[in-house]
C-alpha cells in the first residue's frame, strides 16, 4: 500500500510519521508478532469447511478468496454498502466487518445457497420482474438483506425503505428493489 | 487495508480476557464493527485482539425497577426485547436510529458506547488530530467543522461523540459496571466520557484493561409513557446525527413532575440539558414551557465557523422532542 501522503501510524501508543511505503513500515513494526494461523471450521450453505486462516482475515475475504464463493461482493469494505451481506443463523450481517476467526462454528448462508437458476428464490424472481437491478453487483447483498428483513417481522413500505438502508445500489434501482421486496412481503 | 497483523484470542473466561486485556497492545473485540474499520484504515494497530463476543455477557434482565443489559448484547436483540420495548422505549428508539440492520445485528451495547468519533480529521491518518495523535493539533477547529461541538470542546479537540444510544441512556441516568483484573467499579455513564484537554482528547475514562460488562438503569421505566428520541441527520437513515435529542418526561396531574433531556451531535459526550430540565418542572406540558426549555438548551453554546446552524437546530429539536414526548399518553 504505497502512499504519497504523510501518514501517522500507531503501535503500542507510539506515533510514527512516515512517507511512502506503509506496508514495509507496518511489517517491521509488527516483526515481533509471530505469524498466527487460526483453524477455522465454518458451515456455509450447509457444507462444512475447514481452513487455516490469518487472524486478521474478514469473513468476506475467507468466503471469496479461501472458499471461492464469489457471489458475495466486496464494495466499500467498510460496512457502508451492504454488497457483502450474508446471513449468520438467519441474521444479516456485513461480512466485511466480521472477523472470520470470531465466526468459527457459525452457520452462514451466502447467495450461492439461495435458489438455483431453475428454481429461483421468490425474491430473485421478483427482482428480475421488477427490474430491481442494472449492473447486479449489489444484488446478492440486496437479496440476502431482504430475506432477513422479511423474516424480522411485519413491514410497511417505509419499514422496507428504512430496513434496506444498509444496502446501496449505485445504479439507483432502489425504488424497484423496494417494490420487489414489498411484493414478496405481501404488501 | 492495513498490513499490520495481530494475534487473535477467543476468550473462554472473563477472568482470562481481563488478565490479557491489561497487556500493552491488547484490544477487546465484541462486534468489531468499529474496531475493524479503524484497523483497516491503519488508525489502530492492536497486537492482540481478545474476542469477548462468546463470553456470557449478553443477558438482558428486568428485576423490579432495574434493567440490566450485558455489554455484549447485540443492539438488534436489545431493541427487539419485549421488556425493553414495553418499559424503555427510548432505548429502542436510540438503537433503531443507529446504523443499519446489518450493523445492529452484530454491534454490541458496550462497543456502541466506546465507538470512536466520526470526526473526519480523526478518521484520516494524514490529518492533525489530538485524539488520535496527542500533540499533533486539531485540524477541525480551523478546518471543515460543520460537524463539530457546540459544548464541551477545548482548543485541542472539538469532536462529537457519535452514539445515539448513549444519548438515550444519558437521559435515563444509566450507570455502567466496569470490570478489570483487580475488580469492578460502577460509574455514571457521563463519567465514562472525559472532556478534552489542550493537547489530548481521550475517548473514555477507562483504564488499560478495563472492560464495560454491564449497563444498568434504575427506575427508568417511569418515563415509558412520555419519551422520544429525535435525530436530525443529513439523510433519513444510516447516518450519524447532526443534532439529536432524547426527551423523557413524567407527567402527573397535568404537570411535568420530572424531565430528562440529553443532546447528541453537539458535545464530546451526551450533553444533558439541565437548565431546560429544571425549567420544565411543575409546568403544564405546553408550547410555552417547551419554547422556554428550547431557549435554555442553547445557552452557553460556542459555535465554530461552520456549525452555528446547529444552535437553532438544537433549540428547535428540543422543542419538537418535547412536543412528541409531552403529547404521548
Amino acid at each position: 500500500m504505497p502512499s504519497s501522503f504523510a501518514l501517522a501510524c500507531h503501535n503500542r501508543g507510539r506515533t510514527f510519521q512516515c512517507h511512502g511505503d506503509v506496508h514495509h513500515m507496518t511489517q517491521s513494526l509488527n516483526a515481533n508478532i509471530p505469524k498466527q494461523s487460526i483453524a477455522l471450521s465454518i458451515k456455509i450453505n450447509g457444507t462444512r469447511y475447514e481452513r487455516e486462516i490469518a487472524p486478521t482475515a474478514t469473513l468476506l475475504d475467507v468466503i471469496r478468496d479461501e472458499l471461492g464463493l464469489t457471489g458475495t461482493k466486496k464494495g466499500c469494505d467498510m460496512g457502508g454498502c451492504g454488497a457483502c451481506t450474508v446471513l449468520v443463523t438467519g441474521r444479516r450481517i456485513a461480512s466485511c466487518l466480521a472477523l472470520a476467526a470470531s465466526f468459527g462454528g457459525a452457520d452462514v448462508t451466502t447467495i450461492e445457497g439461495i435458489g438455483t437458476a431453475d428454481r429461483l428464490h421468490p425474491l430473485q424472481d421478483a427482482f428480475i420482474r421488477h427490474d430491481a437491478l442494472q449492473c447486479g453487483y449489489c444484488t446478492p447483498g440486496q437479496i440476502l438483506s431482504a430475506i432477513a428483513l422479511l423474516a424480522e417481522g411485519p413491514l410497511s413500505i417505509d419499514d422496507i425503505r428504512e430496513g434496506m438502508s444498509g444496502n446501496l445500489c449505485r445504479c439507483g434501482a432502489h425504488a424497484n428493489i423496494v417494490a420487489a421486496i414489498a411484493e414478496v412481503g405481501g404488501l | 487495508m492495513s498490513s499490520a497483523s495481530f494475534n487473535y484470542i477467543r476468550a473462554a473466561e472473563l477472568t482470562d480476557a481481563l488478565a490479557r486485556g491489561e497487556r500493552a497492545g491488547a484490544a477487546y473485540l465484541a462486534g468489531g464493527t468499529d474496531l475493524l474499520p479503524l484497523w483497516k484504515a491503519s488508525l489502530t494497530a492492536p497486537q492482540e485482539v481478545i474476542d469477548i463476543s462468546h463470553l456470557p455477557l449478553a443477558t438482558i434482565t428486568r428485576s423490579g425497577d432495574a434493567l440490566t443489559i450485558g455489554a455484549t448484547a447485540r443492539l438488534s436483540d436489545i431493541a427487539a426485547h419485549p421488556e425493553v420495548k414495553a418499559h424503555y422505549p427510548l432505548v429502542c428508539d436510540g438503537i433503531l436510529a443507529s446504523a443499519s440492520g446489518q450493523v445492529r445485528n452484530v454491534a454490541t451495547m458496550g462497543g456502541n458506547l466506546l465507538q470512536r468519533t466520526r470526526c473526519p480529521y480523526f478518521r484520516d491518518a494524514g490529518l492533525a488530530c489530538n485524539k488520535r495523535d496527542p500533540g499533533s493539533g486539531c485540524g477541525t477547529r480551523h478546518g471543515e467543522n460543520r460537524h463539530a461541538v457546540l459544548f464541551g470542546g477545548s482548543p485541542g479537540c472539538v469532536a462529537t461523540h457519535p452514539s445515539d444510544l448513549a444519548v438515550a441512556l444519558a437521559a435515563l441516568d444509566a450507570r455502567i459496571v466496569v470490570s478489570s483484573a483487580s475488580g469492578e467499579r460502577e460509574l455514571a455513564l457521563s463519567e465514562l466520557y472525559p472532556l478534552p484537554g489542550e493537547t489530548t482528547a481521550p475517548d473514555s475514562s477507562l483504564r488499560p484493561g478495563e472492560m464495560i460488562t454491564v449497563i444498568r438503569m434504575l427506575n427508568a421505566a417511569r418515563f415509558a409513557n412520555h419519551a422520544t428520541y429525535l435525530k436530525i441527520r443529513d439523510r433519513a437513515s444510516f447516518e450519524f446525527a447532526v443534532v439529536s435529542v432524547a426527551a423523557a418526561l413524567r407527567i402527573a396531574d397535568g404537570a411535568i413532575a420530572e424531565a430528562r433531556l440529553a443532546a447528541g451531535g453537539v458535545a464530546p459526550l451526551p450533553w444533558r440539558l439541565e437548565k431546560s430540565e429544571a425549567a420544565l418542572i411543575g409546568r403544564a406540558p405546553t408550547e410555552h414551557a417547551f419554547a422556554e426549555a428550547g431557549a435554555l438548551a442553547i445557552e452557553g453554546a460556542r459555535p465554530l465557523e461552520g456549525n452555528a446552524f446547529k444552535i437553532p437546530l438544537l433549540r428547535n429539536a428540543v422543542i419538537r422532542a418535547l412536543q412528541t414526548a409531552g403529547g404521548q399518553s
